[in-house]
């Protein structure tokens, strides 16, 4: 009885200690809730609802494009750009192989850092998008009607194509430069002490096609041997000028780390392009060898076709005067960008403890007063005093990218004290800022870099997740953070990871893109050589060792599903057309001992994997994308028979 | 008596713990949406974008013609004219189904095959639902003429 007792009291205590607290806190499912689920609502869209913006995250060393919804952070689709991808065979089949090569080989991989759009009055037209390859220097361009990657250009003379891809106003250049400077000419073996002399540094002005999009290289400015990091385009006023960041100008070749960080400032460069457009039509450039590589997906076959270019328009800045200069700012800048005005040139001086604000206006003032310090390789240097207009004091440790609202803020990723400000590009005083989780990046608003920013949402690109989720072991995917900028204060929303390693990212309205968006390839317009649009077509070619098989496929079968004749020593092609003409009906095809990827075939394309059977023996095939209730059944055999067998080539569907 | 307020105390306190429910509760399992009955015109001639009866006037062959080029393209994937293959044989269809049926069958074969009774019934029996094949009305209507042309004549224009 008395532990009876003594159970009533504690059971009335516990209880009556959970009442007191209920009345003091209220119901326990929503102590301390209400602002996580303002913020939830804020990136909540509902089950069959959309995202209002479409963002393209960078993949870093992935090589990749990854598509994300904003505000829900939802991923879409990740497109290879840079990679081999044996879920969609990008990369591995006959169409897209070539879209890999280089002067150095296949590269089925690169370092994919900065996309940005093509631009009409200096706003995302939503057409394409642009991405670069930083290792092997590559310029990629995306399809923003069927999200595939349709064309790559090598930079020649180039080691590092880092400050890329940024667009002009209207799309006339993607810029590239050298990140790392080497000897112009490409193939020149030099001692590496010998870097003063040989080396050089090189701009890259890459135009583009305003009907069909087609890159090509329109000429490069050879540079004093610095380090040329981060680019942008100018805006409005400053539409005809590009600027890039330079570092190392100490022109060190080894310890960087110490070497490259000794001067108190090194230079903004700032190009007008449109002069030195000018200048190479008037024929002030040089032609020089240089060799790289053009790749083009044709519209018309599907098919990727490479073409090698051998010269490279070359223009000296000593040769082309009011053209270039350069802007003392400190100190070894990362990030150059450009306010929605066009005024305002923010550079990132990583070891600086200012956030450095040139003056356009102030800057054409001073090349007008031929305020020039002194004259490198042709190139006037500025007086800092005469471009500066403002410097952000208390930025934080390690300031690096500067994204702006269209009201008057401008937002700067810290990276050592991993933060973002926020600050007023009236007084140039810090006016809020907020802790990233961890070491931010590049950080980036909706419309952030255009003339007219959404002043809606941030997305901060972050380096380490450390505990940001359930951990993954020693290496764990990059997060982001999403924050609402809408009002006063920076709020966050929402953190995530993401795929590869985001460096920069770029995002658009939804309704931009989405009407454009391709549902099928039409089947009347798919002029692949080796298509075969009806199934009475399908059949398998012998032509010494090469066998061509032309298969259609469809729910639920393949045309032909058995083939008898193959031999040992082989080389078969297997070009699959999927004649369905129905949204999102994608078949796939893998085949045994394929040393390759699968191919993905969507609805009216030809794709082709080649394979070269090694053994006797069945092979079987099978569609690797579930397709319809009788996805299981759309399979099909190969009979591979030795290499001096005479067996007759046969294939058949049914009894047919 | 102690332990009688012991009890409604503990009552008391349950009943306010209880009372802080996670929202409402679900209704147990929910029904799918009903979709509305069909109309005697969707009976007959099929459910879809064709909703009157249509007057396509004789045979024309000039589009049976066109009509064979279409067939050939995007359906002889899955259908034979004397025979059963993957889907059923197409020889005598015209004289089975109304016109109207054939092309909403063709426009429409996702909501043909989950709500019409004949669609239902040819599941059973393939096991496969047609796939939409982005013909249009005009090609429909030519592919009509060409399976009339061959019921009528006996002959397959494709040849």
């Amino acid at each position: 009885m008395a532990q009876q007792t003594t159970i009533w009291k504690i059971t009335s205590l516990l209880l009556g200690l959970g009442l007191l607290a209920m009345i003091m806190y209220g119901c326990p499912s929503q102590t301390g809730m209400l602002d996580t689920r303002e913020a939830a609502q804020k990136v909540y869209v509902a089950p069959g609802e959309y995202d209002e913006y479409y963002a393209f995250f960078s993949g870093g060393y992935s090589g990749q494009l990854s598509v994300w919804g904003l505000p829900s952070a939802r991923m879409f689709r990740n497109i290879p750009v840079f990679s081999q991808d044996p879920e969609s065979g990008y990369g591995y089949s006959e169409e897209t192989k070539p879209l890999l090569m280089t002067s150095y080989g296949f590269i089925p991989w690169d370092d994919s850092h900065h996309p940005d759009f093509s631009h009409t009055d200096g706003m995302p037209d939503g057409r394409w998008i642009f991405i670069n390859g930083n290792n092997t220097p590559r310029v990629a361009r995306i399809d923003l009607t069927t999200f595939e990657t349709v064309e790559i250009l090598e930079l020649p003379n180039t080691g590092g194509n880092h400050a890329s891809t940024f667009v002009t106003e209207n799309t006339e250049y993607i810029i590239g430069a050298t990140r790392f400077s080497i000897p112009y000419e490409m193939d020149k073996d030099v001692s590496i002490d010998s870097y003063k002399e040989n080396f050089d540094g090189s701009l890259s002005f890459i135009a583009v096609d305003p009907e069909s999009g087609e890159m090509s290289m329109d000429f490069q400015i050879i540079m004093p041997p610095y380090h040329y990091d981060l680019g942008r385009a100018g805006k409005g006023p400053s539409a005809d000028w590009a600027f890039f960041t330079t570092y190392n100008t100490e022109q060190a070749h080894t310890l960087l780390e110490i070497y490259a960080s000794e001067f108190d400032k090194d230079y903004v460069v700032a190009v007008n392009w449109r002069k030195a457009q000018e200048y190479v039509r008037e024929g002030r450039a040089r032609t020089v060898p240089a060799k790289y590589y053009h790749n083009l997906k044709d519209k018309n076959t599907g098919i990727a076709v490479s073409t090698v270019h051998d010269e490279v328009l070359l223009l000296d800045p000593k040769d082309a005067p009011d053209m270039i200069y350069f802007m003392p700012t400190p100190k070894s800048p990362h990030g150059v960008d450009i306010d929605p005005t066009g005024e305002y040139i923010v550079a990132g001086g990583k070891l600086a403890t200012v956030i450095p604000v040139h003056s356009f206006s102030r800057m054409l003032e001073a090349i007008g007063n031929e305020a020039f310090e002194e004259v490198i390789n042709g190139i006037p240097v500025l007086e800092y005093e005469a471009t500066i207009i403002g410097e952000v004091e208390n930025p934080g440790l390690g300031p690096l990218h500067t994204e702006f609202d269209g009201d008057g803020n401008a937002y700067t990723s810290v990276y050592i004290s991993s933060e973002i400000v926020k600050w007023s590009l009236e007084t140039f005083e810090v006016t809020d800022r907020i802790d990233a989780y961890y070491s931010i990046g590049h950080l980036m608003i909706t419309g952030g870099d255009t003339p007219n920013p959404d002043r809606k949402y941030m997305v901060g690109l972050t380096k380490t997740a450390r505990d940001r989720f359930l951990p993954t072991g020693p290496k764990q995917l990059h997060p982001a953070q999403l924050y609402d900028i809408s009002g006063d204060r920076m709020e966050l929303l929402l953190d995530f990871p993401t795929i590869g390693e985001p460096h920069y990212a770029q995002a658009i309205r939804a309704d931009i893109i989405k009407p454009n968006v391709k549902q099928i390839y039409d089947l009347d317009d798919n002029n692949h050589p080796h298509a075969v649009k009806r199934p009475r077509d399908a059949r398998v070619e012998r032509d010494g060792d090469v066998v061509r098989v032309y298969m259609t496929n469809i729910r639920s079968h393949f045309t032909p599903d058995n083939i008898e004749g193959i031999r040992v020593g082989d080389t078969v092609y297997f070009h699959l057309t999927n004649i369905e003409q129905d949204w999102d009906m994608v078949h796939g095809f893998a085949i045994k001992g394929a040393n390759s990827g699968e191919v993905l075939i969507a609805p009216g394309e030809t794709k082709t994997i080649v394979w070269h059977p090694q053994r006797t023996g069945i092979y079987p095939f099978y569609c690797t994308a579930f397709c319809s209730a009788l996805h299981q059944e759309m399979q099909g055999y190969v009979r591979v028979s030795a290499a001096d067998s005479n067996v007759p080539l046969t294939w058949r569907t049914g009894d047919e | 008596m102690q332990q009688v307020t012991r009890i409604l105390l503990l009552l008391i306190l349950a009943l306010v713990y209880t009372g802080c429910g996670n929202g409402e509760e679900r209704e147990s399992a929910p029904a799918r949406d009903e979709a509305p009955e069909l109309t005697q015109f969707e009976l007959e001639h099929g459910i879809g974008p064709v909703t009157e009866r249509l007057d396509i006037g004789d045979i024309n062959v000039e589009r049976a013609r066109r009509g064979a080029e279409v067939f050939d393209l995007r359906c002889t994937a899955c259908h034979r004219m004397g025979r059963r293959f993957v889907g059923p044989p197409l020889g005598e269809i015209t004289e089975a189904r109304s016109h109207e049926f054939i092309i909403n069958f063709i426009l429409n074969p996702e909501e043909m095959t989950n709500r019409h009774p004949v669609g239902q019934a040819l599941l059973q029996e393939y096991m496969t639902i047609m796939p939409y094949q982005n013909v249009s009305k005009e090609q429909a209507i030519e592919i009509v003429d060409f399976l009339r042309y061959y019921a009528e004549t006996g002959e397959d224009l494709r040849d």
